[in-house]
């Protein structure tokens, strides 16, 4: 047994100070969520609002695009019409919306922090643990707190995944650029290129193919969040999962879980093949 | 003054560089530092200078230190200890806007690896160093086109480097440092990753550009045949420190030390050796006449130093022909030599000729005669 002297409980005194928080600046909280609830709302109801053809054909346009592959082109649309058919059309729109904005704003926030870390081993020493931590802690952890200060609903529900999603591209942002061919960066110092001439012009585009795999993890690891968050009120795919467990509907919850999966892999195949294909595909484009 | 010039450079590499120059100074040796201080020394007390419109070659095994030498001129590199001054400007006081101005028009630099931009066109490229400074597209497209002319790529404007072979990429690599028009040229083993035959090619090809462009080069190379190529002078760095500096000729025929002779002695001399320098290993020195001296004159010069014939030479010192003792009233017309062939390219006209070959300059004067022991006792060596 480890002896009971020893012992130093923090419980308490994280309870009273996210209480103080909750009590004292709730609102300014809420209100901070005001702007990412507009944006996805309003994504929301623009994706809801879409013909279902237009979706699906836009998925294999992108498709396309990314790959120059017809046949990865027309699966993906066909996964896509797989879900209206499970009847679950609706529902995957609110999950796609949840989705696009975790991951814009894991990824606005990360690529920064991924570029910074490049530059300083300090900041990276620091950051590592911080990434873990992320990583690993049970989400209900922070999702609960989160729930107390900003309320059921979307935001909680955003906020979560984009602290779940985040470590992903900013590993690989940060990993990326250090891998750039040392001798081309150092090129671009003997011709006198700015700090920021090198970022734009050589460092990141060397380092794209695996900043794209870090999007591409980052957007799977939002969707697979966002599914756990339908538990606090986020609608969506999850909310049927979670009806399913509820009622004991076991055909219900696999009719979601299969839509989940045909999201994933439309999702996946596409950031995918931007991050791989990218420069081939500029070339093929003239 | 001296385009670059570098007094008493010392680099050291480590957590703390400075706390080690004492010992450096010393003259403690490089494993030593390393084991007692886990410094490493790169460079100690480096002092040469490279003229204006110079081919310098710095030539030296791995881990010699001559990249980090090739680097201190545009400051990669930051010296431990001494100046590096070049245009006589001390590169250590330049300010970081300073610094930039001087990598973007004074010194450009070609890598081993080529370091291009995978995604970018071979015309975006070359035009690299003119986009870092500012230039507008089309003036700096149409300066980048000229020089990929230049180094023979016209057609692959529109190519990724990835497409190109690795002597077209370093062609690349050339045009965009020559593309900056900087007068200084650093050149970091360019050739080293190529085959054998291309990099003969890309060598006549640098010379050939730099015949038109007179650039300083510096040139660096772990290839001691190379460095007695292309350099008009050459500098042999052993462990950071320089070991000889002089002339190809200089250094074939008279190594330093035994480090450099070790080298040499691999060396083909016959390549390296020049008409010149052969006709300065001949044993007597060759009979020379006035043109217009009566035949007894002539006759009574050639019984004097025991030689078969007299070389005449008009009024200014001017090559005019070949009189033998059988025939001392005949001027004789006879192939000459050129100061600057290669012994090995001489060997044949020295083979057919009656009598030693006269060497004459640009200007018609005679500096020399060759003979067949004259091109023995250079190919033997100097001493030996």
């Amino acid at each position: 047994m480890f002896p009971e002297d020893l012992r130093w409980p923090i419980a308490g005194s994280i309870n009273r100070a996210v209480e103080w928080l909750v009590a004292n600046h709730g609102d300014a909280f809420e209100a901070a969520a005001g702007g990412v609830l507009f944006v996805l709302v309003h994504l929301e109801q623009f994706l809801r609002g879409l013909p279902w053809w237009l979706v699906v054909l836009a998925v294999a346009a992108a498709a396309y695009h990314a790959s120059r592959r017809a046949a990865l082109s027309l699966g993906l649309a066909a996964a896509m019409v797989l879900i209206g058919v499970l009847g679950l059309w609706d529902m995957a729109m609110q999950t796609v919306a949840l989705m696009v904005v975790a991951t814009v704003l894991a990824v606005a926030i990360g690529l920064p922090l991924g570029i910074a870390l490049s530059g300083s081993r300090r900041a990276r020493a620091l950051a590592l643990p911080v990434l873990d931590a992320m990583q690993t802690l049970p989400s209900f952890v922070y999702l609960v707190p989160a729930l107390m200060l900003f309320g059921l609903g979307k935001v909680p529900a955003i906020f979560a995944t984009v602290i779940y999603a985040m470590p992903p591209v900013i590993r690989l942002t940060d990993l990326g650029i250090r891998l750039v061919d040392a001798e081309v960066v150092e090129a671009a110092d003997a011709f006198g290129a700015s700090r920021t001439q090198r970022l734009f012009g050589v460092q990141l585009p060397l380092a794209l193919p695996t900043i794209m795999a870090g999007v591409n993890q980052t957007t799977m690891m939002a969707l697979s969040m966002v599914v756990i968050a339908s538990m606090i009120g986020a609608r969506g795919l999850g909310e049927q999962v979670l009806l399913g467990i509820q009622r004991l509907d076991v055909g219900a919850g696999t009719e979601a879980g299969i839509a989940i999966v045909a999201l994933a892999i439309v999702l996946d195949r596409i950031t995918q093949s931007y991050g791989r294909g990218g420069a081939a595909a500029r070339r093929a484009a003239g | 003054m001296a385009k670059i010039e570098l007094s008493a450079v010392t680099k050291v590499f480590g957590p703390r560089p400075e706390s080690v120059l004492p010992l450096v100074a010393q003259g403690m040796g490089k494993a030593e530092v390393l084991e007692k201080t886990g410094h490493t020394v790169g460079l100690r007390d480096i002092s040469l200078h490279v003229e204006e419109g110079e081919t310098f070659v710095v030539m030296g095994l791995s881990g010699s230190g001559k990249s980090t030498l090739l680097r201190l001129l545009n400051r990669l590199v930051e010296p431990t200890a001494g100046s590096v001054r070049v245009d006589g400007r001390d590169m250590v006081e330049l300010g970081r806007a300073e610094l930039v101005h001087f990598r973007r028009h004074a010194a450009s630099m070609v890598f081993q690896g080529f370091a291009l931009l995978p995604h970018r066109t071979v015309l975006a490229n070359v035009a690299f160093g003119l986009e870092a400074r500012g230039m507008k597209r089309r003036a700096r497209q149409a300066e980048a086109r000229a020089w990929i002319e230049a180094v023979g790529l016209t057609g692959y404007e529109g190519s990724l480097p990835g497409e190109l072979s690795g002597g077209m990429r370093q062609r690349v690599g050339l045009a965009r440092a020559l593309a900056t028009g900087a007068g200084i040229l650093l050149m970091d083993e360019p050739f080293a990753a190529l085959d054998p035959l291309i990099r003969r090619d890309m060598r006549d090809q640098l010379a050939a550009l730099q015949k038109r462009l007179g650039k300083t080069i510096v040139f660096i190379t772990h290839d001691l045949d190379e460095a007695l190529r292309l350099g008009d002078r050459v500098a042999i760095l052993n462990d950071g420190e320089v070991v000889q500096v002089g002339t190809p000729t200089d250094i074939v025929l008279g190594p330093a030390d035994g480090f450099v002779a070790d080298f040499v002695s691999g060396v083909n001399r016959a390549r390296v050796l020049t008409a010149a320098a052969v006709a300065a290993e001949a044993e007597a020195e060759a009979t020379v006449i006035p043109v217009s001296s009566p035949s007894e004159a002539a006759l009574e010069s050639m019984r004097r130093d025991g030689a078969s014939c007299a070389y005449a030479v008009d009024a200014e010192g001017k090559f005019a022909g070949v009189v033998t003792r059988k025939d001392v009233a005949h001027l004789r017309i006879v192939p000459t030599l050129k100061p600057d062939v290669a012994l090995e390219d001489l060997l044949a006209v020295v083979a057919g000729a009656e009598w030693p070959v006269p060497v004459v300059n640009d200007a018609g004067v005679l500096v020399g005669t060759i003979d067949g022991e004259a091109i023995l006792a250079a190919l033997a060596g100097r001493g030996e």
